[in-house]
């Protein structure tokens, strides 16, 4: 019996909790009327430092259960996705901002949606969709007790803050081992690192993949991570790869083999930054997806996103329905125009991403304009050396106007030197160590109505956002 | 006459970490600039070495799992052709995880002592893993000026009697974090730490490894200078960066 609308209020909360809340909500209105981002992080950092309980008396009061998406590339994508799909179905979604995938980014979400007596202020039963950083998944794990954990992929991202791809898929185990019994583990069948973890530590994962991909074949590229099994350190061979390491594997030495999906993306036939069309299938129900976002990481991210919501009781025509409405995730091929040019957005952090983006910028442009944004801030990874990994080679031939921003802007130039691949307008590539500078001055270099595209960084891509803010091009990034 | 060199690229599938190709590509470039053919022979596990002559040797970074299939394979298959080779002057760049395996012996956090190749009299001790890794940027002091990169590695390396130093830090944690040294250098074959990747932004060490490789087959044959200028400012960008972060 729900008594909300009567004036006496059921507290459920310990007064240690509402204090919390109070603190949380009152650093809330303080950062917002700042204008310090929209306070995604900080109103949840203090409260939790008062009640370091907060999120689990929280979590616990979703009465629809909650879900943990993690993995290396596209959390915030694939969460977009399933919010879209779930409030479609009519389902209230309680959201963390993305970037603020910590404990405290979780927090500052509840904070937002609980009144200071501790009750959700839904009229419908809510459902939490929480995307978390790959090392913090332990800790939130434990506070969120999710119904549902999903893991995504693993490939190489900020190597010196977590060691190496093996302590992140040990810290995965970790998390599994704390979720409460009846949770389900949903994991990408194609990625043989999470398929490891999640084969290890759940009794009955929900597994999704992509089956067939008529352009692809079996040769890997350089930016794979994996070249041993996770099993038994044997040879791992491939009949077919999707991106970096994923794909069909099985292992030569012992009996590792990737697991069959449930929910699968059959048949994908790319459409360059268009998109793709796929049909999923999860057993003997399908349906035709016209997939808007562009890359086979998107369809993972979609297939992420299909395979969540499957488990969650949404229908397949449903699902297919919201996945063909999908939009770009700010800075992920995210299109702006500005100054009558169109500009394209697209957030590179890691080998594997960087591939898949200039994979795309080939598919929709024989000369691509581009500007490379590369930081080494604290959330980029200090250590730039990646970029030698990613396959920038595929670009010979085919660029236009080249020039390249950020922290690190040389190091990229040094990349795309020994690449080959120059300013093709004959200019001498231009290094700006400044982000505004650097995009001012690319704009100003292009011709009427051509198309420019901006690979950044995490931390870069912030940048430029706010530069494109300030000029009144785009809402800032918590409005969204 | 136009050059034709052999660079032996030791299990490039297992041992590429930290960007490492970039270690190849620059030699390969460097090469190609100056009208010399580099030829790289890739040898994975279980795989024989190429014919003589074998002009340069190369190996990278690893995660620790791979670390223990590799050591195996290249104690049982190649410890003798390598020994001949260094000790005829063919230069070795080892990084990382490989700069371990040239040493007398690695003892991990836990689990069994691994025996190195002893190429470079030197051993490496892990303090385990509630210990901080030794990260960030790292400059360093040697005879061609400074060598600029990034270090991670948990392994504290202490050189012994028979190696020599690569160079001195500047900024950063080196062989230890202690005695102030990175790297080794034992006639021709260099170890060190510093990935980033190393010889992009540090042409002059790229240049001195062509040049050793260069010298008993061809040693009339001196190096073109090649136009540095974007290498350089790389260089310089990297140690003002590093100085940045340093605080
Ligand atoms: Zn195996």
């Amino acid at each position: 019996m729900d008594s909300r609308a009567g004036s006496a209020r059921r507290v459920t909360v310990s007064p240690r909790t509402m204090l919390a809340l109070f603190v949380g909500k009152l650093a809330a209105v303080m950062t917002r009327s700042l204008g310090k981002g929209g306070g995604t992080s900080l109103p949840g950092l203090l409260a939790t430092r008062v009640q370091p309980h907060l999120v689990r008396e929280l979590a616990s009061q979703l009465q629809r259960g909650t879900i943990v998406v993690s993995g290396t590339n596209g959390k915030t994508t694939t969460s977009r996705m399933l919010a879209s799909i779930l409030t479609e179905a009519g389902v209230s979604v309680l959201r963390n901002a993305s970037g603020s995938n910590l404990t405290r980014g979780v927090a500052s979400a509840l904070i937002a949606r609980f009144d200071l007596w501790g009750t959700i202020r839904s009229e419908v039963s809510t459902f939490g969709l929480f995307e978390v950083d790959e090392a913090a998944l332990p800790e939130v794990v434990e506070l969120v007790q999710p119904s549902k954990l999903l893991l995504n992929n693993l490939f190489r991202d900020q190597l010196d803050r977590y060691g190496e791809v093996a302590m992140v898929a040990r810290l995965w185990s970790k998390a599994i081992a704390r979720l409460p019994a009846a949770a389900i583990v949903i994991a990408n069948a194609d990625d043989p690192l999470v398929a490891e973890v999640a084969v290890n530590n759940s009794e009955c994962p929900l597994y999704f993949g992509i089956s067939s991909v008529p352009d692809k074949g079996s040769t890997g590229e350089h930016a794979s991570d994996v070249k041993t099994c996770p099993r038994c350190g044997g040879p791992i061979e491939y009949t077919l790869v999707t991106l970096g390491h994923l794909g069909h594997y099985r292992c030569s030495n012992c009996e590792f083999v990737r697991p069959e999906p449930v929910v699968c993306a059959e048949n994908v036939r790319l459409r360059g930054i268009d998109g793709s069309d796929f049909t999923l299938a999860a057993g003997d129900v399908s349906a035709s997806v016209h997939f808007p976002l562009p890359g086979l990481y998107n369809v993972y991210n979609a297939l992420a996103a299909a395979a969540a919501a499957t488990a969650l009781g949404i229908d397949m025509s449903q699902i297919a329905t919201a996945l063909g409405n999908a939009t770009a995730a700010f800075g992920r091929m995210e299109r702006l125009e500005v100054d009558g040019h169109t500009v394209y957005l697209a957030l590179a952090k890691n080998p594997a991403g960087l591939n898949e983006v200039m994979r795309t910028i080939l598919q929709s442009s024989e000369k691509a304009n581009l500007l490379m944004l590369l930081n080494d801030n604290t959330a980029d990874g200090h250590d730039v050396s990646w970029i030698w990994d990613a396959d920038v080679e595929m670009l010979a031939g085919h660029t236009g106007q080249v020039a390249f921003s950020g922290t690190r802007a040389p190091d990229m130039a040094l990349r795309f030197k020994y690449a080959e691949v120059s300013d093709e307008r004959g200019g001498k590539s231009r290094i700006e160590l400044n982000t505004e500078a650097g995009l001012v001055h690319a704009l100003a270099g292009l011709g009427a109505g051509e198309v420019l595209f901006v690979v950044p960084t995490y931390t870069a891509m912030l940048d430029v956002r706010g530069v494109l803010t300030r000029l009144g091009h785009v809402n800032p990034y918590w409005e969204e | 006459m136009r050059p034709t060199l052999h660079l032996v690229h030791l299990y490039p599938g297992l041992l590429n970490l930290y960007g490492d190709r970039g270690n190849i590509i620059t030699l390969q470039k460097r090469c190609a600039w100056r009208g010399i053919e580099l030829r790289v022979h890739q040898i994975g596990l279980g795989e024989s070495l190429p014919p003589d002559p074998v002009d340069l040797y190369f190996m990278g970074g690893d995660q620790d799992r791979e670390q223990t299939v590799v050591e195996r394979d290249l104690r049982e298959r190649h410890r003798e052709a390598i020994q001949n080779h260094v000790s005829a002057g063919v230069p070795f760049l080892a990084v990382c995880g490989s700069y371990q395996l040239l040493q007398q012996y690695y003892r991990p956090a836990e689990g069994p002592e691994l025996v190195g190749l002893g190429i470079i009299d030197a051993y490496t001790v892990h303090p385990g893993h509630d210990v901080p890794r030794c990260v960030g940027n790292i400059v360093v002091e040697w005879e061609g000026g400074t060598i600029v990169g990034f270090e991670n590695h948990g392994g504290r390396t202490y050189l012994q009697a028979g190696a020599a130093p690569l160079g001195r830090v500047i900024q950063g944690h080196g062989n230890n974090g202690e005695d102030g040294f990175e790297g080794a250098r034992t006639g021709n074959v260099f170890g060190t730490y510093v990935h980033g990747s190393l010889l992009p932004k540090n042409p002059a060490f790229a240049d001195l490894l062509l040049h050793l490789a260069l010298k008993p087959r061809y040693p009339d044959y001196e190096l073109e200078p090649l136009d540095d200028s974007l290498e350089a400012t790389a260089h310089d960008a990297a140690i003002r960066r590093a100085r940045a972060m340093r605080g």
